[in-house]
């Protein structure tokens, strides 16, 4: 039906028992994300050494898509570069609006491409993005004061 | 007044009857001696059996759909699609404007179909029936044109907590701009706006109560008589949105006691971009139009205009004449069935739904406990499974339900969540679609637990 494709086991593993969804102590910069028609609520916290994310968690509410996204995603990004994870966060988006199909370019997200499905469900969409969403803005917000 | 003459076409239902048994499904709610009934009524309201679907071309295409967000917007019969195209086959001119046949007809068409509504809702003229896009901008004319003439700073404008957004912000509004205070009736545990909270909440400063007829995320009917009294007795306004309650009760604004009534047509089988607007004839005459333009004046000058008669005064612009075509016959389609039947074949479908739910030990049902209180509605949650994963799941078996804030975030806020899940149903539903949602809540419940 279609439904396994996005209520994997592993969906629900990161939705159950989430290792990222946790008030973090030292936060370098965070940011809140909602979808207004559906009230899904995202904090996202990045800790920064240097240019490296070396610590990403998430607190807030919503359905098992946007909850285990967020879980995916901040398991994919630490330890990477600010510019890495942009570019993680980019693809991701495109993944989801069925923009880059190509499995060997999804390649780079590792579990997060196991979302890629859905791309068919538009109205999920929204959902899938939006921990990703949250952190490209964090992310271009801290390059806007090197551009100035 | 022949409104057949309007629309064209006579119901579907109307010829078909009496009925085939279409979507016949075992269920241990089945009254034993209904089933082999021959009256027409008891067939009807019989929900094991579905004499209506047969009306609805969407439902008859989509055969294998389970449509439960009735309340969001219905579907519309045959009878109504036939006359709006009825109208741009036969009738279309620009209403009001032509001194020709065919305007004269299209004028004449709207004209019939006003005092249809009229007797639909019980107003005492057809003049006075507004007709505006939707309920929402019934309700943003009032805030404006009725609430800007009577609320002033210091004054008060109650609503309730249950208020859908429509009948919300535009009060929010008004009181922002004019220094009022906007007050919140809240309701019991079982969904009631109790005699004391109506008498504590609406006292001397209040101009206006804008009230839900009935809820659209609890599905209760609201004391709309009560609370226009206790309006009037302290000379306030009473404001009475019925997007959800006239499509499934019968409706006489002169037996509730209110000022002004709002509706929309595509709740009631009607088509999308027609509402209606009732308020007293001497309320519509003091308030100012909120557009101004075409039709809607009596002259103008260089530095001035006077406003045309009500209810002209209020529609500025071409309106949607084929849509009003479709009103007419979404009022008269429902007045083939009559309200008897639709409000008892209703009320026993959203009486089996809560049933249904209630049987399920993981879903909380929100609301009323009394079944029978659900009017169309029936919201409720799964434990630990956000409502948009219910919806999708739910939408993977073809069952249609609507899901999140309903428009009503601060009744949500208010009751301690952030959404829920809602299944409401119109008299085109059978036990077959209660059937099946269970059924795709067992299977919700699985694909969480692995287990039902």
């Amino acid at each position: 039906m279609g439904l396994t494709d996005v209520y994997t086991a592993a969906l629900m593993e990161h939705n159950a028992h989430p290792d990222y969804k946790y008030q973090m102590d030292d936060v370098t910069c965070s940011h809140e994300g909602i979808n207004p028609s559906c009230g899904d609520d995202i904090t996202l916290s990045l800790h920064l050494d240097g240019d490296t994310i070396d610590e990403a968690a998430f607190t807030g509410h919503g359905c098992a898509v946007s909850q285990s996204s967020a879980d995916i995603m901040a398991d994919l990004i630490t330890d990477r570069s600010v510019s890495d994870a942009r570019d993680l966060c980019s693809l991701f988006i495109q993944m989801i609006r069925g923009e880059v199909t190509d499995d060997t370019q999804l390649a780079a997200l590792g579990d997060a491409a196991q979302l890629k499905s859905i791309a068919h469900m538009p109205a999920r969409v929204k959902c899938a993005e939006l921990a990703w969403r949250t952190c490209l803005h964090i992310l271009n917000d801290r390059e806007q004061p090197s551009n100035a | 007044m022949n409104t057949t003459a309007t629309c064209g076409v006579v119901p579907a239902s109307v010829e078909r009857r009496p009925i085939e048994h279409t979507y016949v499904t075992a269920s241990n709610m089945r009254d034993d001696h209904q089933q082999h009934n021959t009256d027409l009524v008891n067939t009807a309201t019989d929900i094991t059996t579905n004499p209506f679907k047969a009306d609805f071309p969407l439902l008859t295409h989509e055969h294998d759909l389970v449509f439960l967000d009735s309340a969001a917007t219905a579907q519309r019969p045959q009878s109504v699609l036939d006359a709006q195209q009825n109208f741009y086959e036969r009738l279309n001119s620009n209403p009001l404007r032509g001194l020709y046949r065919l305007s004269v007809e299209a004028t004449q068409a709207i004209a019939d179909v006003r005092q249809t509504t009229a007797s639909f809702i019980g107003a005492p003229s057809a003049d006075e029936i507004v007709f505006t896009r939707n309920a929402t901008e019934s309700l943003n004319l009032l805030a404006r044109s009725l609430g800007n003439t009577v609320v002033h700073a210091g004054d008060e404008v109650c609503i309730t907590i249950m208020e859908h957004h429509s009948n919300l912000i535009p009060w929010q509004q008004l009181c922002a701009a004019t220094g009022a205070h906007l007050v919140y009736m809240r309701p019991d545990d079982q969904g009631v706006l109790t005699d004391a909270t109506i008498e504590q909440s609406i006292g001397p400063k209040t101009r206006i109560v804008s009230v839900a007829h009935v809820s659209n995320v609890l599905g209760v009917e609201n004391p709309i008589t009560k609370i226009a009294r206790r309006a009037h007795e302290v000379g306030a306004l009473c404001i009475v949105d019925g997007a959800q309650s006239a499509p499934h009760l019968p409706i006489d604004v002169a037996k509730l006691g209110c000022d002004a009534f709002a509706f929309s047509a595509h709740k009631l089988f009607g088509p999308m971009g027609i509402g209606v607007m009732w308020a007293r004839r001497d309320l519509l005459e003091a308030m100012p139009p909120m557009l101004t333009g075409g039709e809607m004046i009596d002259w103008v000058t260089e530095t001035d205009a006077g406003w045309a008669p009500i209810p002209q005064k209020f529609e500025a612009g071409t309106q949607d004449a084929a849509g009003i075509a479709g009103l007419g016959a979404a009022i008269d389609y429902i007045e083939s069935i009559g309200h008897a039947t639709l409000q008892k074949r209703e009320q026993t479908l959203a009486a089996s739904c809560v049933h249904a739910l209630q049987s399920l030990p993981y879903i909380n049902v929100i609301g009323p406990d009394d079944p029978h209180r659900h009017v169309g509605v029936v919201s409720f949650n799964v434990d630990g499974i956000h409502p948009h994963d219910v919806a999708s799941i739910l939408d993977a078996q073809n069952i249609a339900i609507r899901a999140g804030h309903h428009c009503a975030q601060p009744l949500l806020h208010w009751m301690g969540i952030d959404s829920c899940c809602r299944a409401s149903v119109a008299l085109y539903n059978d036990q077959g679609d209660i059937d099946r949602l269970v059924d795709g809540l067992q299977k919700v419940w699985a694909i969480f637990h692995g287990t039902n």
